[in-house]
């Protein structure tokens, strides 16, 4: 075994855990809330909104400590290809968990909403009101998220790969337990 | 002990770890699936509410799936301030606040004749100077046929026209409101329904029951009514042959002034029920005069400004909140819809229906 030497830092691991209950939570509120016409669909989106705002303000913070701290490397023995999947999906996760709440504001935004974040907090919209924005936005809505649900799993997966068959070290540099 | 530089991660080797990998992962799909609705096809949905309209009418490119044929109206409300005790929405301070609204009648068919159904709707937008808005859509109806979107969605099924026929199966719609009793009250009220010859003669309640929020956080159950006061040329048909009167009176009466409704807040007693839409409340509750909605003018939907508003009636100022209604997140999520739908087909977006040139029936 060669194990990947250090952890992700404090700061780092904390967002990275608390953003992912955020972000797996969102996934579920997001297919739940427009697959109901129950009284679900209402809080649900009461929840997904401000959420959403809070995941963006959190991966900006996690943005700037990530390229403030690179993380631990890899361990020196993992395949080419495989470094390329993690390096390429870590990316793919900053790319969606900025790019989804902005692209629900701005969906809601073109589609003349009032993005309200609670009773009377109210956003500014990000994007003129146009019902072909609209569409094509609320559809990169579904489409990212679906494509967000897939790299999770895959992400999760090679988690447990990595802690449970490989045992290099690499889960651990995140949970911390050495 | 394998070779410390290339692990072995054969599945021979760490069956039971890769048996948990999988079995982690087909779970959290599965329980995506569920609560997406994929893996839960017995659930009503938005979509199965609105393809049922859509089986019931046909599709219309680019028309809203529901009150499909309609007239944008704008003008704006002026409050005399009597509702404010009761609401801190903005809306409600003495003044003026400006509205894009929309007549229609019900139905899927955006070239229905207007005296094919007795009903009527009003829609607004208001726009308050806080940019927080105001949405509401209420029918000339002081009740709604069913309380629950289960029931409506059955309503819709029995419906549903007989392709043999192209009518509805009387048998069915029968079947259907003896196992409703709680049609009942819609049912009288139909009756004697007759189709008015104007949107401007026309009462519009809420039906839905919402919650008036004041300075105190005191919550106040209430229902609302636009009445109007025009009460000249109500009469019960439009012209004969004429199947687009409705738009032609009002463009009519607005060279004369503008068209005025007194908004009635109705204030719920203690135990009147908030989430039975079939069920009006007693007439002695009291009710406050919260100032008139003046319409001064009149667009197309085609290319007026209410073409693209969605009136999901759970888009509320603060100071208005939503009851325990079970008919309002349907009525939220069908609308989001059938408003995605619409503005897809307006976009071009591949796999929707291609608009249809205009045409009459």
């Amino acid at each position: 075994m060669t194990p990947a030497t250090g952890t992700f830092t404090l700061p780092a691991r904390v967002l990275h855990w608390l953003m992912a209950g955020m972000i797996v939570a969102m996934l579920f509120i997001g297919v739940g809330m427009v697959a109901s016409v129950s009284e679900r669909h209402e809080w649900l989106l009461a929840i997904h909104k401000p959420l959403g705002i809070a995941i963006l303000i959190l991966a900006i913070v996690r943005l700037a400590v990530r390229l403030r701290h690179p993380p631990p490397p890899l361990p020196a023995d993992l395949p080419a290809l495989q470094k390329l999947a993690a390096l390429a999906s870590h990316w793919l996760l900053y790319f969606l968990m900025l790019a989804m709440p902005l692209i629900g504001w701005a969906m809601l935004s073109a589609g003349g909403y009032p993005v309200m974040l609670g009773a009377s907090w109210r956003l500014p919209p990000i994007f003129p009101t146009s019902p072909v924005a609209f569409a094509v936005l609320r559809h990169l809505h579904t489409g990212f998220a679906m494509l967000l649900f897939l790299t999770f799993l895959a992400h999760m997966a090679a988690a447990l790969y990595h802690g449970l068959i490989r045992r290099d070290g690499v889960l651990s540099s995140m949970t911390g337990r050495r | 002990m394998h070779n410390p530089s290339t692990p072995d991660t054969s599945p021979t080797r760490h069956l039971g770890s890769w048996a948990l990998i999988a079995a982690v992962v087909a779970v959290t799909v599965a329980a995506f699936g569920y609560v997406g609705g994929w893996l839960a096809p017995q659930r009503l949905t938005p979509k199965r509410l609105v393809d049922q309209l859509q089986d019931n009418a046909g599709t219309f490119a680019g028309y809203r799936r529901n009150h499909a044929k309609g007239v944008c109206m704008t003008g704006y409300f002026d409050s005399n301030g009597h509702a404010q005790p009761y609401s801190v929405a903005q809306i409600f301070t003495a003044g003026r606040t400006p509205l894009v609204g929309r007549f229609a009648i019900p139905g899927g068919n955006p070239y229905a004749p207007d005296g094919s159904v007795p009903i009527r709707s009003m829609a607004l937008r208001f726009t308050q100077a806080n940019g927080q808005q105001w949405r509401t859509g209420m029918n000339s109806m002081p009740v709604f046929p069913v309380a629950a979107p289960q029931a409506f969605f059955a309503q819709l099924q029995a419906q549903q026209p007989d392709p043999t026929t192209g009518k509805p199966d009387p048998a069915k719609v029968a079947a259907f409101f003896a196992a409703h009793p709680e049609t009942a009250a819609f049912r009288a009220w139909a009756k004697t329904a007759k189709p008015s010859a104007s949107f401007a003669t026309e009462s519009y309640w809420s039906l839905n029951a919402f919650v008036f929020v004041d300075a105190h956080g005191t919550r106040q159950p209430v229902r609302w009514r636009m009445v109007p006061m025009a009460t000249d040329g109500g009469g019960d048909a439009g012209k004969a042959g004429d199947a687009d009167y409705l738009a032609a009176d009002l463009a009519e009466r607005l060279t004369r002034g503008p068209l005025r409704w007194q908004l009635q807040i109705t204030l719920a007693n203690a135990g009147d029920p908030t989430n039975d839409a079939t069920k009006a409340w007693p007439d002695d509750r009291r009710t406050i005069d919260a100032g008139t909605l003046v319409i001064d003018a009149t667009q197309a939907q085609e290319s007026g400004p209410c073409r693209d508003i969605n009136y999901d009636p759970l888009v509320l100022p603060h100071g208005i909140e939503a009851s325990d209604d079970p008919l309002l997140p349907a009525r939220s999520a069908a609308y989001a819809d059938s408003y995605l739908r619409r503005t897809s087909e307006e976009a071009h977006l591949p796999g929707t229906v291609a608009p249809q040139p205009e045409k009459q029936p």
